[in-house]
């Protein structure tokens, strides 16, 4: 039986209340840090996790923490990203609906280890029924002397907020969440300054995905080295899945890092194959900004081995051939989807979400949908191909924030590996555009 | 534009508490981090977020209108104009799609006899298309103020509809 | 001899060194050298704080990041807000990257823009028009519908055409920072992101017409000025007045005789020095009310400098001198032998002036 970390006790009846949490091992983590460790221990332990950032960045958690600049009466913020929006992704709104303690526990923890007395949670506003379960998590863990004042006699104070978005993509991105908790528009700021110096109100402040967080009461409960004896490399741990597309099992899964690719598609532990009658065509390993695959390329690397769920094989051939493991939105599409159709839909999706700040990002997102979109619908030229492929060129690495290169990548990727596709959308607009029409060339169907 | 007309607006005693208590969750001069949450109650009282309630907003937090106005219309989720009793935020992003969202979202619309954007007659649907709303796994999804509905069938949306419209 | 300016740091751009103080950026060391080689600014602002940032036409790379850490940074970088370090080598013009983002802004800002040029009233002192000509090209690939907007009258001075607006934030950061209330800002997001007051209000303020200065391209026009004339055929004076609200340091604006325009004073990155009053700038029209101090020094470039102030002429850069140098007449593509246009002889197409003249 694999490891499970964060979804153990997920299905145990009435883990979403204080009570049966406590009795299933839940604060023991919080009760460990703060009367027998130091904040440095915590973060010590966390480096030795090697846990890396699970919004979709990969960026090393310790790494993060330590660059945390702790000026003197200068308050630290700890801020919980759980502005989840990136289409495939659904890990985090299940982790916080089903066991809302796990995330409470990790932000007491990783706010303890940073010096952070008020943490926010910032949650998009739909998922506003998730909002009402963790305050409500948040007012069982206070009355129990969990949260408030001299959590369990230690002197430490905390204070947790649970604050909602209003509706915006954007604030993912760490600055544009931060500028949002303020008040503000969610544009995100040109950095430096970085969060760690300047963050919330100015302050030094961490930002980190609910998953991550929700790691840190394993890894003090059971020490960062075991945590890194999970998994594979530098991929250390587990990784929650969200599985969708056409599967067997939909759903959130949480593997040990470097299980196949194959296996986790066919497997009946996961999603339990391809569904029935159809074969598997493409691959959107990461979450829909991460570059798309054929199934070959997804099952296996260039050089014929199996490519594993891990950072490292998920990347392995850069984006000639490989992908990102980003924020595990893991989107299967079988051989009856148009991959024109959902590039247009992935760039329609960036367009609405792109602030509007920077020039390239606002104006070039909207170019690929219009051009997509007419692609689409039986108005593209050939010429427009080399044309999108240049439009995302210039909009990736030059914008303020990555969402620049979320929107750039999904298209070049779509054409790097579907170029016939979109060839014959546009040779042959009649047919590509009946109803349910779908390219069947000379495709690597698995 | 400095007259101190009475707001026309007023949030009920439950909800103005509720103000007191959001605003007491920043520091000292940060009450300008209210700003989404207030908007949201505004919302629920209000059924849209009008100019005159974000006027009464920027005056419960000490703010210029135009700092309401600017972050009400970045956001998607605040409705700038009148809408019906249920808005159906329906999703339409991709991994939605791949499982027959769009089939089902045109029944859906066919059945109220409206389009993206626009209220029933009767004053009871608005449609508005939205995008990922992070349930991927169980779509096609929409959401009714804080309810999601997932696994849409045309059948499963008749069904809402009609549980809705008594 | 060191110890005299230890705290100096050195920085190379486009391979040549200047020194400049800590917490210097990397644009505004490339003006301390001088025009040629100093990154078009479409968003940065110098004397309005947090400009910048925006319109991503002043990306540099940086070849060596520092003395100590000579690794290049990975991305190109917004020179208006990178701070130099010591040792840094950057590549603005001389690095082909660079350009290819540039050219690549310029098409991205052109792209809803309504090219009006003929009927408005920023023609030739327009900084898009200026970074379209050096770095855009004379055919679009764009063939989807533009964005527009409505016109819209923010009070009696100032008209707002949304359509020409490249979001650079500038209006937004002067209401904010040199007026006591601010009435308008962006609304909506991305690339329907559009200046507005939301419900229509006049913006009312005191120092409420410097929008129109700082404002890059059309975008915000003066109404008590508007249609009035072409920018080249009027004759800038500087001129001053004892003002109650404003330094009542301006530049007046001649056709004739006429005042017909007065703005703020601009130094040669066409930024704002001192920012003026309404009183001084619209209702202030009459050669009386001013003492004139002297013809508005103006680069020789300008088209407003044509034909006038030869005394006064500042030398023309190495820019210009280059662009004189590599002129090429634009390629027209359209098909003329159906039309009775007789060729003109070449020697009709004289060179540009050279520098030496």
């Amino acid at each position: 039986m694999a490891t499970k970390i964060l979804t153990e006790h997920i299905n145990v009846p009435g883990i979403e209340t204080f009570d049966v949490y406590r009795k299933q091992g839940g604060y023991t983590a919080v009760e460990k840090a703060l009367k027998t460790m130091t904040p440095e221990a915590v973060v010590e332990e966390v480096k030795k996790a090697g846990v890396r950032g699970r919004g979709g960045a990969g960026f090393p958690m310790g790494m993060k923490w330590s660059f945390l600049a702790k000026p003197e009466g200068v308050p630290r913020y700890l801020v919980c990203n759980a502005d989840e929006s990136e289409p495939g992704t659904f890990k985090d709104h299940y982790l916080m609906k089903n066991i809302p303690h796990l995330l409470i526990e990790g932000m007491i923890i990783s706010s303890f280890a940073l010096g952070a007395n008020k943490s926010f949670i910032y949650v998009r506003g739909e998922l506003m029924y998730v909002i009402h379960i963790l305050e409500k998590a948040i007012a069982e863990a206070k009355a129990k002397g969990f949260l408030g004042k001299n959590i369990l006699g230690s002197g430490y104070d905390l204070e947790l907020v649970v604050q909602p978005g209003g509706g915006a993509y954007i604030c993912g991105e760490e600055t544009a969440l931060l500028e949002s908790l303020e008040g503000k528009r969610g544009n995100p700021r040109n950095k430096p300054p970085f969060p760690a110096v300047k963050g919330l109100y100015q302050c030094p402040t961490v930002v980190n995905n609910v998953e991550s967080i929700a790691t840190t009461a394993w890894i003090v409960n059971n020490g960062g080295d075991a945590y890194a004896g999970i998994g594979i490399g530098r991929s250390t741990g587990t990784k929650l899945i969200s599985a969708s597309g056409h599967i067997n099992k939909p759903g959130v899964y949480e593997i040990e890092l470097g299980v196949p690719v194959e296996d986790f598609i066919y497997a009946d532990e996961w999603c339990g194959g391809i569904r029935p009658g159809h074969k598997f065509k493409a691959l959107v390993a990461g979450g829909s900004s991460v570059p798309i695959l054929p199934a070959n390329l997804a099952l296996t690397l260039a050089n014929g081995e199996k490519r594993l769920m891990s950072y490292e094989s998920l990347s392995d051939g850069g984006f000639a051939t490989g992908t990102m493991l980003g924020s595990g939105g893991f989107i299967v599409f079988d051989e009856t989807s148009c991959i024109v159709r959902n590039t247009w839909n992935f760039s329609r999706f960036y367009h609405h979400e792109s602030c509007g700040q920077c020039s390239p990002c606002r104006e070039g997102t909207g170019w690929m949908e219009k051009v997509l979109h007419r692609i689409e619908h039986g108005h593209g030229h050939q010429h427009d191909i080399d044309l999108l492929v240049d439009v995302a060129k210039k909009i990736e690495g030059n914008t303020i924030c990555p969402l620049g290169d979320a929107a750039a990548w999904p298209v070049a990727s779509a054409i790097r590996h579907f170029r016939d596709e979109f060839m014959w959308h546009i040779t042959n607009p009649q047919e590509a555009t009946q109803p349910g029409a779908v390219y069947r060339g000379d495709l690597a169907l698995v | 534009m400095t007259t101190e007309s009475k707001p026309t607006i007023q949030f009920t005693p439950e909800r103005l508490a509720k103000v007191q208590e959001i605003i007491a969750r920043y520091p000292e001069g940060k009450q300008k981090s209210a700003l989404l949450p207030l908007l949201h109650l505004l919302q629920e009282q209000e059924g849209w977020t009008s100019p005159e309630g974000m006027d009464y907003v920027a005056s419960l937090l000490n703010i210029e209108p135009i700092e309401v106005y600017e972050v009400a219309s970045f956001y998607t989720m605040y409705h700038l104009q009148p809408v019906g009793k249920h808005v159906i935020e329906y999703c339409r992003t991709g991994p939605c799609c791949l499982m027959g969202g769009e089939e089902v979202y045109a029944h859906l619309k066919q059945r109220l006899g409206i389009d993206t954007g626009q209220t029933t007659v009767d004053g009871q649907f608005t449609l508005k298309e939205v995008e990922c709303l992070a349930a991927c796994g169980m779509g096609p999804v929409f959401q009714i103020r804080e309810k999601y509905y997932m696994h849409l069938t045309n059948e499963r949306v008749d069904e809402i509809i009609d549980e809705l419209s008594k | 001899m060191e110890e005299t300016k230890p705290q100096l740091l050195r920085v190379t751009i486009d391979g040549i060194q200047v020194e400049v103080e800590p917490g210097t950026t990397i644009l505004q060391a490339a003006r301390k050298i001088g025009p040629e080689v100093a990154p078009p600014a479409m968003c940065y602002y110098q004397p309005l704080k947090g400009s910048g940032g925006k319109c991503r036409a002043c990306l540099v790379r940086v070849a060596a990041g520092s003395e100590k850490d000579p690794r290049p940074m990975p991305k190109l970088v917004a020179s208006c807000l990178t701070p130099v370090q010591d040792g840094m080598v950057v590549e603005n013009t001389t690095n082909p990257q660079v350009i290819d983002a540039r050219n690549g802004v310029v098409e991205f800002l052109l792209l809803n823009h309504p090219l009006d040029c003929p009927v408005c009233d920023q023609a030739g002192e327009c900084d898009l028009q200026n970074f379209a000509f050096d770095h855009g090209k004379a055919t679009t690939r764009y063939e989807e519908d533009r964005r527009t907007f409505e016109k819209n009258d923010l009070g009696p001075y100032i008209q707002l055409h949304m359509t020409r607006c490249i979001l650079c934030y500038r209006c937004v950061y002067t209401a904010d920072q040199i007026t006591n209330k601010r009435v308008h800002g962006v609304l909506n997001r991305g690339d329907a992101s559009e200046i507005s007051t939301y419900i229509e209000k006049a913006i009312d303020n005191d120092f409420s017409g410097n929008v129109i200065d700082v404002c890059p391209v059309g975008a915000l026009t003066d109404k008590t000025y508007r249609f009035k004339n072409r920018v080249w055929f009027t004759k800038p004076v500087d001129a001053h007045r004892d003002c109650p609200t404003c330094s009542g340091k301006v530049t007046l604006w001649y056709r004739g005789d006429e005042v017909i325009r007065v703005t703020a004073r601009k130094n040669e990155w066409s930024e704002v020095t001192e920012f003026i009053c309404n009183t001084c700038r619209f209702e202030t029209k009459k050669t009386s009310d001013w003492t004139i101090e002297g013809p508005t020094k103006v680069s020789r470039a300008s088209v407003i400098s044509a034909n006038k102030y030869r005394a006064d002429a500042i030398k023309p850069s190495f820019g210009q001198r280059l662009a004189a140098a590599e002129y090429k007449p634009i390629h027209d593509e359209r098909d003329t032998t159906q039309l009775s246009i007789q060729q003109l002889p070449p020697e009709r197409f004289a060179k540009l002036p050279s520098a030496e003249s």
